[in-house]
């Protein structure tokens, strides 16, 4: 038999019993639905995490942080006078100095190193005269927020360069298009010359985000030099210098395990590095768990629709025992009987995980378009499913190969009949 | 012994069934010869071991003992493809209760060993429609098997039995399911087959009238063939 005719025989027995196929393919809908919204969940969340963190282009880039011991596991660490702490609320950070910049731009693999300065504005002022609360942060060559309106800091510009949420741009008395080139004051306040004013112009407005959404504005290099100078000038030579975190560059194309030596060699002079995937990583693993966990039901639910098929496929056998037999009698092969009955078994799978994965996608559009419109509003370009073809194709490939395993068994039945006694059966 | 004519023969064919204090044994050492052309019934009661036999004929069963060759042959040492592919194109089957799927359309039942043989859909629709004229039934192809008569069944049964050019149709008690006149028409249209096309019959039954249209009759009892007579022929063949 040719193989053309053993998918046509085989979609034709199918359609022979269509209120039990059909109950069959629902089964293995159930399944493929939930699959499909579960994943579509997990890529939408991961895709939108990766475009937040500006991933593009920052594939070079070393978070170092002071390693901290665990006081718990290791007990208490002695006091070096060399090392300072900021103290930031309950949270106690181990800052680097400019020693141990030396240090770490000395370890093998690593091209550069720039402190990252934490600006600490008082204020911010804009067109309407009031004065707000800001927090800044400094911006990091590689990761570009998405901008609303307007366009990115420019690194290397000596200007006083600055980028404020909508939120700010409206609240000083712009709107999201009117505040790009507008200039604005900041309150910085010295430790020797008390409060001063920097000038900065907004370059642009920033989406909402849910990563960055603690910081009210971005600054260019240039304006966080500007402000740090301002707030560290008259402290001991001790505490200048100082920061939570540096950048440091590594080579783009460098391996994983020239990596990890990298982090290796920075460990052991109790510095902790990460790359922006260490960082993503831990997230994405939280959200891979929980798609995990809901990919597991989906799963049962595709089990019980593997009993639902090796049952229907047990009673078609049973109800075509005669035709078996009397397509055996005239020479058909048993291994071609077997494929008959496997691609009959397929086919529920196929039509079964098709229907689930378009109405899938269908629903996923839907909740895409009223959480747009509710509870992800002010985050634009945050689809909170998405259906990458090859994930979608894989789920049905998956269901498929489920549906043939569950046809084996039937299958086998069928191929195995004796050809006298199928004839004789009544 | 062995002619060049011979389609068909059993040396000591034996079939057991069950085991040990279970044994019964279906055939015993029988030895027959058909030849080309030539029309067999195989009489006997049931439970007299005809069915058995045939099927053994048809290589639809394997025997305990002895072999049956076809056309040079020896059955028993062809690999099981290649048995598959001899009762594809060497035999044409034609039962008592037709076997026809009946939501099909007359013309997909007649083209079936066509399909499994793996020929193109043109081939089979042109061959299927010259077989369903050949049994006047040209006018049905398109309608569903369940809709004809008892005789229609049948002879869509035969046409499908003919669609591969067969050396050898089996026909198991092919008119026990039809009324004497429509049984009538179906044993010309067999017997006008054998005559024309040169055919091996061999038609098991217990309907005497029947038997006697065949060229020679083959009687079985309890396993053994008890006598062989010639109607037509007037040649005794060996009993061995």
């Amino acid at each position: 038999m040719k193989f053309v005719d053993i998918i046509q025989t085989a979609s034709s027995n199918m359609l022979r019993s269509k209120v039990r196929s059909f109950l069959t393919i629902l089964a293995i809908f159930i399944g493929a639905f939930t699959l499909t919204l579960t994943n579509g969940i997990g890529a939408g969340v991961s895709s939108y995490l990766d475009n937040q963190l500006g991933n593009i282009g920052a594939e070079d880039m070393l978070i170092v942080t002071a390693q901290t011991s665990d006081p718990i596991s290791s007990g208490p660490e002695e006091y070096d006078p060399d090392q300072s702490f900021a103290a930031t609320g309950p949270i106690s950070m181990q800052m680097i100095g400019t020693k141990d910049l030396e240090k770490i731009r000395d370890t093998d693999g690593i091209l550069s190193v720039e402190p990252q300065i934490t600006p600490a504005p008082d204020f911010i002022e804009g067109s309407n005269g009031k004065k707000f609360r800001i927090t800044v942060q400094s911006h990091i060559e590689g990761i570009n927020a998405e901008i609303a309106s307007g366009k990115p800091l420019d690194a290397n510009s000596s200007d006083h360069q600055l980028l404020v949420t909508k939120t700010y741009a409206e609240t000083l008395g712009f709107t999201t298009e009117s505040a790009v080139g507008k200039t604005v004051s900041i309150g910085v306040t010295s430790p020797a010359n008390g409060q001063q004013i920097v000038e900065a112009r907004i370059v642009g407005v920033l989406e909402q985000s849910l990563i960055s959404s603690t910081a009210g504005g971005q600054s260019n290099t240039t304006l966080s030099q500007a402000i740090y100078d301002i707030q560290t000038t008259g402290l001991p030579e001790s505490q200048k210098g100082q920061s939570p975190q540096v950048i440091a560059r590594i080579a783009p194309d460098a391996t994983e395990d020239e990596v990890q030596s990298i982090k290796d060699d920075l460990s052991e002079l109790g510095f902790a590095g990460a790359t922006l995937d260490d960082q993503i990583g831990i997230i994405k693993q939280v959200i891979d768990a929980i798609v995990l966990v809901l990919n597991f039901f989906a799963g049962i639910a595709l089990l019980a629709a593997s009993f639902g098929i090796v049952n229907t496929l047990f009673m078609a056998v049973q109800e075509r025992t005669k035709e078996i037999g009397l397509m055996k009698a005239m020479g058909m092969r048993s291994s071609r009987v077997f494929t008959l009955f496997s691609i009959e078994a397929i086919m529920l799978g196929f039509w079964g995980s098709l229907l689930g994965v378009f109405l899938g996608m269908g629903v996923g559009k839907i909740i895409n378009n009223v959480a747009a419109d509710s509870f992800l509003k002010d985050f634009p370009g945050f689809e909170l499913l998405a259906f990458p073809t090859t994930s979608i194709a894989t789920i049905v490939l998956i269901i498929m190969t489920i549906a043939f395993l569950a046809g084996t068994l039937p299958a086998r039945r069928a191929s195995k009949k004796d050809p006298i006694e199928a004839l004789r059966y009544e | 012994m062995t002619n060049t004519d011979t389609v068909i023969e059993t040396r000591s064919l034996t079939r057991v069934y069950g085991k040990k204090e279970n044994e019964f044994v279906a055939l015993n050492g029988v030895n027959i010869s058909i030849n080309k052309g030539e029309s067999v019934a195989i009489l006997g009661k049931s439970g007299s071991g005809k069915s058995t036999l045939m099927h053994l004929l048809a290589l639809l069963d394997k025997p305990s003992g002895g072999s049956v060759v076809i056309e040079g042959q020896d059955a028993s040492k062809l690999p099981k493809k290649q048995v598959d592919r001899l009762r594809n194109d060497t035999f044409g089957f034609v039962f008592q209760q037709f076997f026809i799927n009946a939501n099909d359309t007359v013309l997909s039942n007649v083209i079936l060993p066509l399909k499994i043989a793996g020929i193109s859909r043109r081939e089979r629709t042109r061959r299927g429609l010259e077989v369903l004229k050949a049994v006047d039934l040209l006018e049905k192809a398109k309608n569903k098997a369940n809709n004809l008569s008892g005789g229609q069944k049948q002879r869509v049964c035969i046409a499908r039995a003919l669609i591969n050019n067969p050396s050898i149709i089996f026909a198991d008690e092919p008119t026990g399911n039809l009324d004497s006149q429509t049984g009538q028409k179906i044993e010309d249209l067999l017997f006008k087959l054998n005559k024309d096309k040169e055919i091996t019959l061999i038609i098991v039954t217990h309907d005497d009238e029947l038997a006697a249209r065949c060229d020679r009759q083959i009687r079985i009892k309890d396993g053994s063939l008890i006598k062989e007579a010639d109607t037509e022929k007037g040649v005794s063949s060996e009993v061995r």
